[in-house]
C-alpha cells in the first residue's frame, strides 16, 4: 500500500467536515445557552445519549485498544502485531468521544477537571473520571511512537518502546477497572433500572461485553481498513479473532442467561413489554444470531460471514449500553409521565464526534504509520 | 522490546505499590450508617396536615436568601408559574424552584380526610437527608455533604461539576437541576442549615400552625412518632406545634394511623420520619425502595479495586514474563 495514494477530499471526507463544523457551532451553543436549550434531558431523565451512546457506547467501542496491546505486549502473542496500531488509535478515537460529550454534557463544563483535585472515593463517578483521564494519557503514550516515527525523533523513539510493555500492563489494568466501573456506575439505582439489566454482576457484564465488543470492533476495522486503504485482508488475523469472539461470546452468553435466570427470570425477557423486546434485541442481535454463525467452521473461516457479525456484535453490544443506560429507565420514568428522545442538538453533536473519530482515523493512515506490517 | 525481566518487574512493582497505596486510602472512608449524635430532622404527620402550604410558601422565602438551599447569587424570588394568568405560584412538583411540596392523594368522593377509599391525604415532600445518601456517595467531588454532626446533606455549589449522578441515585428523586441555565446548580433541601447558627430551625417547621411538621433531634421525633402511633383513634391529644419540644401545644383529636413510621428504615434510614392514615406507597414513595443502604452496593464493588490491580499487575507481569520467550508466531 502506498500512503500517498490515500486521496483526502472525497465526497465523503466533505460531508464528514460539515457535520463536525456544525456539530462544533452546536458545542458552542450548548455551552452558552445551557442543557435545557440544546437537550431533551429533565429531573427525571438526567442522563442521555450522551451518556448512553458516546460515553457507555464509545468506551466499550474502545475497548479493542486493550485487548489487542494486551494480546501483543502481555501475552506476547506477534501475530496481532499487525492490528495493534490501528486497534490502539481506535481507543483513543473512543475515548476522545466520550471525554468530549461528559464536557458538554457536565453542567459546569469548566469545572471537568474538579474530580481530579477533589477526591471522593465512594464515587463510581469519581472512579470513572480518574480512569478517563488516565487511560486517555495512557492511549496517547500508546500512540506516541507513531508520531516519533513521523517526525524522525529516534530517541523518544526508542524510550518509548522500552517502557511499551509497563505503559501497556497500566493500560490494561485501567481499563479493566473502567469498563467495569461503567457497570458499577448502576449498581446504585436498584429501583429504577429494569431487573432485566440490574444485577450485581453488572461490572462483570459490562467487562467481559467489552471484550466481546472489542474483537468484533477490531476485526470490523481491520477488515474495513484493508479495503478503504486497498492492502490485503490479514485472514490468518481475521479468523484468529472470529475465535476469539466465540469464545468471549459464549462466555458473556453463559453470564447473561445465568443473570436472567437468577434475577427476574426467563418470563421477563418474553413480557411482550417495550423492555422486555428491547432486551430481546439486544440478545438476539449481539450475542444469539453472531455465536450461530460463529459456531459454523466454514462461516467462522469467511471474511463475509465475519464481517456481518462484527456488525451484529457491535450493534448489538452498543444496544445493551444504550438499554443499561437509558431503555432500562423507562418503565420508571414512565411512571412520572416523562419520556425521552434525544434532541436534535444530542444527535448533531455525536455524529460530530463520530465524524471526528473516522476523519482521525483517515488522516492518521494517510499520515502516521499505522499499518506498519503490511506496507512491505 | 529490549526492556529485562528485571526492569521490567521493578517498574511494574513501583507503579503498582503507588497505585495500591492510595487506593488503600479509601478503606476507613466509607460511608457514615448510623445516625450521627446530634441528628436533626423533620417529622410530617399527614394526618395533621390541613394543606394551607404554608411550609411551601415559607421555604421559598427563607431560602431565597443568602446561603439559602435557593439562593442564586442575586436577589431574586423562585417563584414558578403555571398556566396563561402568570400570577400565581404553582409548582407541579419538586423543582429547581421548589424545595419543599404539599401534595394530595385522592380516591372517589375524596371527601374522607386520611382515608384509602373515597378519601384524601396530603403528604409533604422534600429531602429525606438519609442516613447513608445515595447522592453523597455518589458525588465525584464531594458537592453534596453529609454533616458528621446534625447529618443535614447538604450542597457546596463551588464544587459541583454538574454530572448529575446525583440525581439518578437519589431513589426519593430530590436533587432538582437547573436546566434553563447556562450555569446550573443542583438544589434540593438542605433543612434551613443556614438558619441554624441564628438559633432558627427549617422554615417549613417554624410555619406550620397545626404542627404537621415539626423539627427537633431524630431520637425525639422518632419517640414521637411511635408515641403517636400507639395514640388511640378517636381520643384528643395535645400535639407539639413547631418543634418536638415544644410548650405550644394544639389539641386535636387522633387519627387512625398506618401501622408504621416512613423513615426509620427505608434507603437505610432517613432523617426525615413520615406518618400518615394511608400507605406510603399511595403517598408517591416507590415501593421499589427497600431497606437497602445503596452506598453499600457500589462500595462492594470499590472495595475490591485494590485487589483487582494486585491481580492484574502481577498477573500480567508473570504472563508476560512467562509467554515472552515462546515465539508463537511458529504458528504461522
Amino acid at each position: 500500500m502506498n500512503q500517498k495514494d490515500i486521496k483526502m477530499m472525497t465526497p465523503m471526507t466533505k460531508i464528514l467536515l460539515l457535520i463536525m463544523a456544525a456539530g462544533g457551532v452546536a458545542a458552542i451553543y450548548r455551552l452558552f445557552f445551557g442543557l435545557g436549550a440544546t437537550t431533551n434531558l429533565s429531573d427525571i431523565w438526567p442522563w442521555g445519549f450522551w451518556i448512553g451512546f458516546d460515553v457507555l457506547g464509545g468506551v466499550a467501542m474502545a475497548a479493542g485498544g486493550f485487548v489487542i496491546a494486551g494480546t501483543v505486549y502481555i501475552l506476547n502473542w506477534k501475530k496481532y502485531k499487525p492490528i495493534v496500531r490501528p486497534a490502539i488509535l481506535n481507543a483513543f478515537f473512543g475515548y476522545a468521544l466520550a471525554a468530549t460529550s461528559i464536557f458538554l454534557d457536565i453542567g459546569q463544563s469548566f469545572r471537568i477537571w474538579h474530580p481530579l483535585v477533589m477526591w471522593q472515593i465512594n464515587s463510581i463517578m469519581f472512579i470513572v473520571a480518574i480512569h478517563v483521564v488516565l487511560y486517555t494519557t495512557t492511549l496517547a503514550a500508546e500512540s506516541s511512537p507513531m508520531l516519533f516515527e513521523r517526525y524522525n525523533m529516534k530517541g523518544a523513539y526508542s524510550i518509548m518502546s522500552k517502557i511499551m510493555v509497563p505503559i501497556v500492563l497500566f493500560g490494561v489494568l485501567l481499563s479493566t477497572l473502567h469498563q467495569s466501573s461503567l457497570g458499577a456506575v448502576y449498581l446504585l439505582i436498584p429501583s429504577k433500572l429494569s431487573p432485566l439489566w440490574y444485577s450485581s454482576r453488572l461490572p462483570y457484564m459490562f467487562l467481559v461485553s467489552a471484550v466481546f465488543l472489542a474483537l468484533s470492533m477490531v476485526s470490523f476495522e481491520t477488515i474495513l481498513s484493508s479495503r478503504l486503504f486497498n492492502h490485503k485482508v490479514p485472514m490468518d488475523i481475521i479468523t484468529g479473532l472470529a475465535r476469539g469472539s466465540l469464545i468471549t461470546g459464549i462466555i458473556y452468553f453463559c453470564m447473561k442467561i445465568w443473570d436472567l435466570a437468577a434475577g427476574p427470570g426467563f418470563g421477563a425477557a418474553f413480557s411482550g413489554s417495550f423492555t422486555a423486546n428491547m432486551y430481546l434485541v439486544e440478545m438476539i442481535i449481539g450475542v444469539v444470531l453472531p455465536l450461530a454463525v460463529l459456531s459454523v467452521r466454514t462461516y467462522r473461516t469467511s471474511m463475509k460471514s465475519i464481517f456481518a457479525v462484527n456488525i451484529l456484535v457491535i450493534v448489538g453490544i452498543v444496544v445493551n449500553r444504550l438499554n443499561v443506560g437509558i431503555f432500562g429507565l423507562a418503565e420508571y420514568a414512565g411512571r412520572f409521565g416523562v419520556d425521552y428522545f434525544p434532541s436534535f442538538t444530542e444527535l448533531l453533536i455525536t455524529a460530530a464526534m463520530v465524524s471526528f473519530a473516522f476523519f482521525g482515523f483517515k488522516v492518521s493512515a494517510k499520515y502516521l504509520n499505522l499499518f506498519p506490517e503490511t506496507d512491505h | 522490546m529490549s526492556m529485562n525481566r528485571r526492569d521490567f518487574l521493578k517498574t511494574a512493582a513501583a507503579g503498582g505499590g503507588a497505585i495500591l497505596a492510595t487506593a488503600s486510602v479509601p478503606a476507613g472512608a466509607s460511608m457514615p450508617k448510623e445516625l450521627p449524635p446530634e441528628a436533626v430532622g423533620i417529622l410530617y404527620d399527614a394526618t395533621l396536615c390541613i394543606g394551607c402550604k404554608s411550609c411551601m410558601v415559607n421555604c421559598k422565602s427563607h431560602n431565597s436568601v443568602p446561603k439559602g438551599g435557593l439562593d442564586s447569587g442575586k436577589p431574586e424570588a423562585s417563584y414558578e408559574y403555571y398556566g396563561p394568568d402568570k400570577i400565581w405560584d404553582a409548582p407541579q412538583d419538586l423543582s429547581e424552584k421548589t424545595l419543599n411540596i404539599i401534595k394530595v392523594y385522592k380516591n372517589g368522593t375524596g371527601l374522607n380526610k386520611d382515608t384509602v377509599e373515597n378519601g384524601y391525604s396530603f403528604v409533604k415532600q422534600h429531602c429525606m437527608h438519609c442516613i447513608s445518601p445515595a447522592c453523597v456517595s455518589a458525588c465525584p467531588v464531594a458537592a453534596l455533604k453529609k454533616d458528621p454532626k446534625n447529618g443535614v446533606v447538604f450542597y457546596e455549589e463551588d464544587r459541583c461539576i454538574g454530572c448529575r449522578y446525583c440525581q439518578l441515585a437519589c431513589p426519593f428523586r430530590i436533587p432538582k437541576y437547573e436546566f434553563s441555565k447556562s450555569s446550573p446548580q443542583v438544589r434540593k433541601c438542605q433543612l434551613c442549615h443556614h438558619r441554624f447558627a441564628e438559633g432558627k430551625y427549617s422554615a417549613c417547621c417554624e410555619f406550620c400552625p397545626t404542627g404537621a411538621s415539626i423539627f427537633g433531634k431524630v431520637t425525639d421525633l422518632r419517640n414521637e412518632a411511635q408515641k403517636r402511633l400507639a395514640l388511640k383513634p378517636g381520643a384528643e391529644h395535645d400535639f407539639p406545634v413547631k418543634t418536638v419540644d415544644s410548650k405550644e401545644k394544639s389539641r386535636r383529636t387522633v387519627s387512625r394511623y398506618v401501622g408504621s413510621v416512613y423513615g426509620l428504615k427505608e434507603a437505610g434510614g432517613t432523617q426525615y420520619l413520615l406518618l400518615a392514615g394511608v400507605p406510603y406507597e399511595l403517598l408517591g414513595f416507590d415501593k421499589n425502595i427497600t431497606d437497602q443502604t445503596l452506598p453499600d452496593l457500589t462500595w462492594a464493588y470499590i472495595s475490591k479495586i485494590p485487589a483487582v490491580i494486585a491481580t492484574v499487575l502481577i498477573g500480567g507481569a508473570a504472563t508476560w514474563a512467562i509467554t515472552r520467550g515462546r515465539n508463537r508466531d511458529k504458528e504461522e
